[in-house]
């Protein structure tokens, strides 16, 4: 797999080329080139945002199709607990989980189970105090590629434990193994995924190392199979495992909340996350053991490849937040579970914004970007493609771009070449001199 | 630039802490773009950023001028505000000036010198009562520097 392998691409044909993307995306990895956006590759982190502000939904999350799952013997989806705030109807989570398997899968497993177990995980690392504060989450995968490309500082902060949808998939496949006899690479595991971050850490993960997960489908491509499954349902199967504090997860702030301790801050939406990081990065904040930061406004809730309006899910969620209280599951507290979910790769500074590899070339690069800066009209139109006035300068000295590029001074040039030609028009060889005036002239100079 | 420096002056605002802190990001963003080590922007982005709010909460604002060359990084702010009486106490942790309006947003915990003098690799500061104080915060971008200056 590439390096840079991206879940959010562009749909060109509904793409007008117009400014709504590349205004929203937090690392200015959009520019509109010949009437269509382009993303650069090495500087997009896949939160998904241009997904959402799209007007004429150009922007996609590529993600398997269902039918991938007739590549398996035997199937299993583990669904983000996002899924259950999607179904309002639903009677509750075992008549989801039930639907959601009568699309066509053999097992179900769900990722609020794995996410308890990361909780647990995070408690024991939190109590032994030997990390470098604040801790800071890593189950949004696009908040873990911002903090490479941005705050490379802050590296070291990360939680490094694997993701909820890691350890369901490497659980659900050690128990199938175990209990029915059947060969790993005989069990193909789906994320039900609400988001295109999640995709590009199966295809592409951060640790380099092969993901457990086979494939992910997006909520809302799954969405009215499993809706119109819910109304078919015979026999209610028993298949939810988990307690409230992992179904909790797709909030924002539910990761957090589950801690036990009042040393957190959980922080939603990108460029709120953006905010918080800098805070972190410049230490002005303080007393904080662990920040939850998701890209998405609402938590995973509001996820792109959902298909309820985030407040809706929000309320319908808390519905299965407090049956799962009321029924009193356990959380893994109790049991002992073996797998390691420590993360082995190591995540590296990948320095975007870096005009030069050389230091002096890059100085006169910066002195050149400010003059240029200084001499476009600060409007930020976009109308160049580029986001705001200084990427532009930055586009020119980076040699992406010209100052033309810019409507307003192309104007200007236009209009100095224009009067340039109004006074060559003025003047006129001698020889072609007709006009009154000329002949005085010459009249005077006793011409005949 | 011909002289392999560039050179940056900002006006530090006087009593608005919405937009303290901007010269100093500024300069963050500048060091980012020229590849500066990570934790060489974040010495010089903390450092700066303390002496900038010290200007604002103390002294009416002021001004920084900014030189960043491929070894250092040089930042004087200036301000013509009241002066330090006494520098060594003002240096020490916790001691604080600021008045209780401030301290109840937030700042002037009496960290700002303090933090300025751990995080810049070289702090000086001539203050004259009644006249202004000039901070010169230097940090280098290489690590063999020190010892050559």
């Amino acid at each position: 797999m590439s390096p840079y392998f991206h879940s959010v691409t562009l749909d060109e044909a509904k793409c007008k080329g117009c400014t709504n993307c590349i205004k929203r995306c937090p690392t200015e990895a959009i520019r509109v080139r010949k009437s269509k956006a382009r993303i650069i590759n090495e500087r997009c982190i896949d939160c998904g945002e241009c997904i959402r502000v799209c007007p004429y939904h150009a922007k996609k999350a590529i993600t398997d199709p269902v039918s991938i799952i007739d590549d398996y013997k035997y199937k299993v989806a583990i669904p983000a607990p996002t899924l259950y705030g999607q179904l309002k109807s639903a009677q509750s989570r075992d008549h989801i989980l039930t639907a959601l398997k009568m699309c066509g899968f053999d097992d179900v497993f769900e990722v609020a189970r794995a996410a308890e177990i990361i909780t647990n995980e995070t408690k024991k690392i939190l109590e032994e105090q030997k990390f470098q504060k604040p801790l800071i989450s890593s189950a949004c995968p696009a908040v873990v590629r911002l903090i490479q490309v941005r705050f490379p500082n802050l590296i070291d902060n990360i939680l490094k434990l694997k993701s909820p949808m890691e350890v369901a998939a490497k659980i659900a496949k050690d128990e199938i193994t175990r209990d029915k006899k059947i060969r790993q690479e005989d069990i193909g595991v789906f994320f039900i995924t609400p988001c295109a971050a999640k995709v590009t850490s199966i295809k592409a993960p951060l640790d380099k190392e092969k993901s457990f997960v086979d494939g992910a489908i997006s909520i809302s491509d799954i969405y009215l199979k499993v809706l119109s499954s819910l109304g078919k349902i015979d026999k209610v199967e028993k298949l939810s495992r988990a307690g409230f504090v992992g179904v909790r997860w797709a909030n924002s702030g539910g990761e957090s909340t589950a801690l036990g301790t009042d040393k957190f801050l959980a922080v939603d939406g990108i460029h709120n996350v953006i905010a918080i990081l800098e805070e972190i990065e410049d230490e002005k904040l303080e007393d904080i053991d662990f920040v939850e930061a998701l890209a998405c406004q609402g938590g995973c809730l509001g996820g792109p490849l959902t298909v309820e309006n985030m407040y809706v899910a929000k309320t319908v969620i808390k519905k299965f937040i407090d049956e799962a209280k009321e029924t009193g599951f356990e959380t893994a507290s109790n049991e002992n579970y073996h797998y390691d979910i420590a993360w082995t790769g190591k995540v590296e500074y990948r320095p975007i914004m870096k005009l030069d590899k050389d230091f002096d070339i890059a100085m006169k690069k910066l002195e050149t970007l400010h003059l240029i800066n200084n001499g476009l009209p600060g409007l930020d139109c976009g109308a160049c493609g580029a986001p705001s006035c200084r990427s532009l300068a930055e586009d020119i000295v980076r040699g992406n771009a010209n100052e033309t590029d810019c409507i307003f001074k192309l104007r200007e040039k236009v209009r100095s070449l224009a009067i340039q030609m109004m006074e060559l028009e003025a003047k006129m060889p001698p020889v072609l001199d007709k006009d009154e005036t000329s002949e005085i002239k010459s009249k005077k100079r006793g011409d005949i | 630039m011909s002289d392999g420096i560039i050179r940056k002056s900002f006006v530090i605002p006087a009593n608005d802490f919405t937009i303290a802190g901007e010269a100093s990001s500024s300069v963050k963003k500048m060091l980012i773009q020229l590849g500066a080590d990570p934790q060489k922007v974040k010495k010089t982005a903390i450092s700066m950023y303390e002496a900038e709010l010290n200007a604002v909460i103390h002294a009416n604002g002021g001004v920084a001028e900014v030189e960043i060359d491929r070894h250092k990084v040089f930042i004087r702010i200036k301000d013509e505000g009241p002066g330090i009486p006494d520098l060594e106490l003002a240096m020490q942790e916790g001691y604080t000036t600021a008045p209780d309006s401030i301290r109840e947003m937030g700042f002037g915990a009496g960290m700002g010198l303090p933090n300025m003098k751990r995080y810049a690799d070289k702090l000086e500061i001539t203050t004259e009562v009644g006249k202004g104080t000039v901070v010169e915060i230097t940090v280098f971008l290489t690590d063999n520097e020190k010892e050559d200056h």
